[in-house]
């Protein structure tokens, strides 16, 4: 017996067995236990629920909804909502994030202190503490009454943000989503690594593409401008406040991460690589485009990638100012459908298929590169 | 040749002072072209406008002391900072009884105390165990009561001793577990390696409110008749969040040591659990740790989510404090002393990161150099 267990590798399929074993009890017994607690309170389960009706409204949705629509077409508008908020935060995070990281590297000191001060304060608060300020600003904005007018028919107060909007809601959707899908595919395309002389021609085609469909869309359905009728605007568009606030709370807070991927990633580019390219007599503008960028990219876009994954598990804080995404939809439709256990599932499914998807391509992005260099 | 030993080396010429006035300096720094004399013009036009207004709202016009709201809702009245001082104590303490709040007070200064001393390298030894086992039943008996204080219920557990005591027994529990998932991970015994990678990218592919959400409400489902506390719960589900992404960081550190540390350690004669304990973590660790501290800072930011599940923690509790009508319209000003306070804690353990990260690259570069012959 003590020979049998002097060898290694009986000791470890030993040891594995028990891990197998315990682990396997450990859940079947919590399955006993669930199944007997549901057949106790009477709850069916199965996921039949799905196509039942649903009951419920949802305040704001991006896809059409209604409360006579099915449990399936509430997840659906959350997951909607969830793209939608993820999206704009995406572009916001983004945008702002490379600002800040190339102000971090300006040799103008009051701005580099000014980006390094936003970087410090985004990144050291939480974020859920960032959302519910945002919010609580949002909110204490003067009544619709009282509307700020921003200029150009654009109206901020306490119901959010008025501007005006394509006329036809489907029209408007489309033109959204357009824009949207168009600063995805160019992230994609400035990020694909190594030369390539179509890269420029293609960000080109695209933006005239969608600024194409931006133009006939508007029109041909028309612009129309919000206007004050009694208590709240009629026409154009409103952002919510619950929208606002968890923009901002997810863009704002990212984007100081970003900053900070950004100007490590131009850091990163040797000092001898710009200073070859001085000496070749390149520009400075296109040592930036050439030498510069294409470099640093290599480092960013690992990293980067995971922030925009966080990002979008984070958009599920909109619960807590009640923006309608899809943890807050979830939440309802667990509730009120009573099957809370598939619910969670259908929820915790698609928030890992899209983190699984953004880091797929993450890791499709990082052989490429990788092939790319030897 | 002797002649430059015997003299020894010349001692180097200073630097070449060079005198500016004070207004040169500026006009270096910040006008040195055109372009930058643009960026500062712009600028500091912005702060000219932005800073006065500021610095009347937030000071000049503000209302620090009230007795109610009324105070605060003149039309020349600034920030209301006085919501921060009506409500303090529900903000800090939740609604853990009034007359017994020096007990949270006493815990939140005992476990700011041990993370004192776990910051100090001097301290990573069995000391670090020991002083954690004197303090965190310390602070239980302080925030449960019982032998003789007044017992609380953990359901009146709130504010910022909530949140200290989430944040550190996610880090106390969850170090331990990322290290043995990540040994698992990189384990030769395949179960083990699934079960932990399992595990590891479930825990990070869901958001944290998730993981929340079923430790909260779901988990009860499955125990039957064994009943777990709210605060435990929520305390699982962080620590498994926690752990997964630690045990990642610590794998990054395994896999960057040379294979040469495993083999020297095996041809040695140490077994498994030795080799990892005395050669392997030690200096796997060493290299992760700012990636870790970092980590670190995450999970008290995120000690913030349990607010959504019903738990009053610092901005649950302030959420609750919030809901009395009087004080509602000034819930800006209570959640920007609450960013100040999230803030101060952050930075200084945002500071100790960096500042540990070049205390352990000179100590290696010491250590490199007098091994040298």
């Amino acid at each position: 017996m003590t020979r049998l267990w002097r060898n290694a590798e009986v000791r470890a399929i030993v040891f594995q067995a028990l891990l197998i074993g315990g682990l396997g009890a450990v859940l079947i017994w919590g399955f006993v236990n669930a199944r007997d607690a549901l057949d106790a309170r009477g709850i069916s389960t199965g996921l039949g629920f799905l196509s039942e009706r649903s009951g419920f409204d949802i305040s704001e949705t991006v896809i059409p909804y209604g409360p006579n629509d099915t449990f399936l077409a509430a997840f659906l508008a959350g997951l909607g909502n969830t793209v939608f908020v993820s999206v704009a935060a995406i572009v916001l995070a983004t945008v702002a994030g490379i600002l800040v990281g190339l102000g971090r590297l300006s040799s103008n000191p009051l701005l580099s202190r000014l980006a390094a001060a936003y970087v410090e304060v985004f990144r050291n608060t939480p974020q859920l503490v960032q959302i519910v300020f945002w919010y609580s600003l949002a909110i204490t904005l003067p009544r619709v009454r009282d509307a700020l007018e921003l200029g150009g028919g654009v109206f901020l107060s306490n119901r959010g943000l008025t501007f005006p909007w394509i006329a036809d809601p489907a029209a408007g959707t489309m033109v959204a989503s357009a824009l949207g899908a168009a600063f995805l595919a160019s992230l994609v395309l400035v990020g694909l690594p190594g030369r390539r002389r179509w890269r420029g021609t293609a960000l080109v085609g695209l933006w005239l593409a969608t600024l194409g469909i931006v133009v006939i869309s508007a029109a041909t359905a028309g612009l129309e401008r919000p206007e004050l009728r009694g208590f709240n605007f009629r026409g154009g568009a409103t952002l919510s406040p619950e929208f606002l606030a968890l923009w901002l709370g997810l863009g704002l807070y990212i984007a100081a991460f970003m900053a900070e991927i950004v100007r490590a990633g131009l850091r990163s580019v040797d000092p001898g690589q710009i200073e070859a390219a001085r000496t070749l007599g390149l520009p400075p503008a296109k040592i930036l485009a050439s030498v510069r960028i294409p470099q640093a990219l290599r480092v960013m876009v690992p990293p980067a990638a995971a922030q925009y994954i966080s990002l979008i598990k984070n958009s599920s804080l909109g619960v807590a100012i009640g923006y309608p995404e899809l943890f807050n939809i979830s939440n309802s439709i667990a509730t009120l459908s009573g099957q809370a256990i598939e619910a969670v599932t259908i929820m915790g499914v698609l928030y890992l298929l899209t983190a699984l998807a953004v880091s797929a391509l993450a890791n499709a992005y990082n052989r490429v590169v990788q092939v790319t260099e030897r | 040749m002797s002649a430059v030993a015997d003299h020894g080396p010349v001692a180097a010429r200073p630097a070449p002072v060079r005198r500016m006035s004070a207004a040169e300096r500026v006009r270096l720094m910040l006008f040195p072209n055109p372009t930058q004399s643009a960026v500062s013009i712009v600028l500091l036009l912005m702060a000219a406008w932005l800073l006065p207004r500021l610095v009347d709202w937030a000071v000049l016009d503000a209302v620090f002391f009230a007795d109610d709201a009324s105070a605060c809702a003149a039309p020349s009245a600034g920030a209301c900072w006085a919501v921060v001082s009506e409500k303090y104590r529900v903000m800090f303490f939740g609604t853990f009884p009034f007359a017994a709040h020096w007990r949270p007070a006493l815990a939140i200064v005992l476990i700011f105390a041990g993370w004192g001393f776990s910051a100090w390298p001097r301290m990573w030894s069995w000391r670090i165990i020991a002083v954690w086992a004197v303090l965190l039943p310390a602070v239980l008996w302080l925030m449960l009561g019982g032998a003789g204080l007044a017992e609380v219920s953990t359901g009146d557990w709130g504010g910022l001793p909530l949140t200290l005591i989430l944040f550190t027994g996610t880090v106390v529990l969850g170090l331990p577990l990322s290290l043995l998932l990540a040994l698992g991970r990189t384990s030769s015994m395949p179960a083990f390696r699934f079960v932990c990678i399992g595990i590891i990218e479930i825990f990070r592919g869901l958001p944290l409110l998730v993981v929340l959400f079923l430790a909260s409400l779901l988990l009860p489902l499955f125990l039957g008749d064994v009943t777990i506390d709210k605060v435990v719960r929520a305390l699982a589900g962080m620590t498994l969040f926690f752990s997964a992404y630690a045990a990642e960081i610590v794998r990054g550190g395994l896999q960057a040591l040379p294979k040469g540390q495993f083999e020297g350690a095996r041809a040695l004669g140490l077994s498994y659990w030795p080799m990892m304990a005395t050669v392997i973590l030690p200096q796997a660790l060493r290299i992760v740790l700012p990636a870790l501290v970092n980590d670190i800072v995450r999970a008290f930011k995120n000690t913030s989510f349990v607010a959504v599940i019903g738990l009053f923690d610092f901005l649950g509790a302030t959420k609750a404090a919030l809901e009395d009508p009087g004080w509602v319209r000034y819930a800006l000003e209570a959640y920007l002393f609450l960013i100040v306070v999230y803030f101060i804690i952050c930075s200084a353990m945002s500071w100790y990161a960096l500042w540990i990260e070049g205390r352990l690259d000179v100590s290696r570069r010491a250590t490199l150099t007098e091994k040298l012959p």
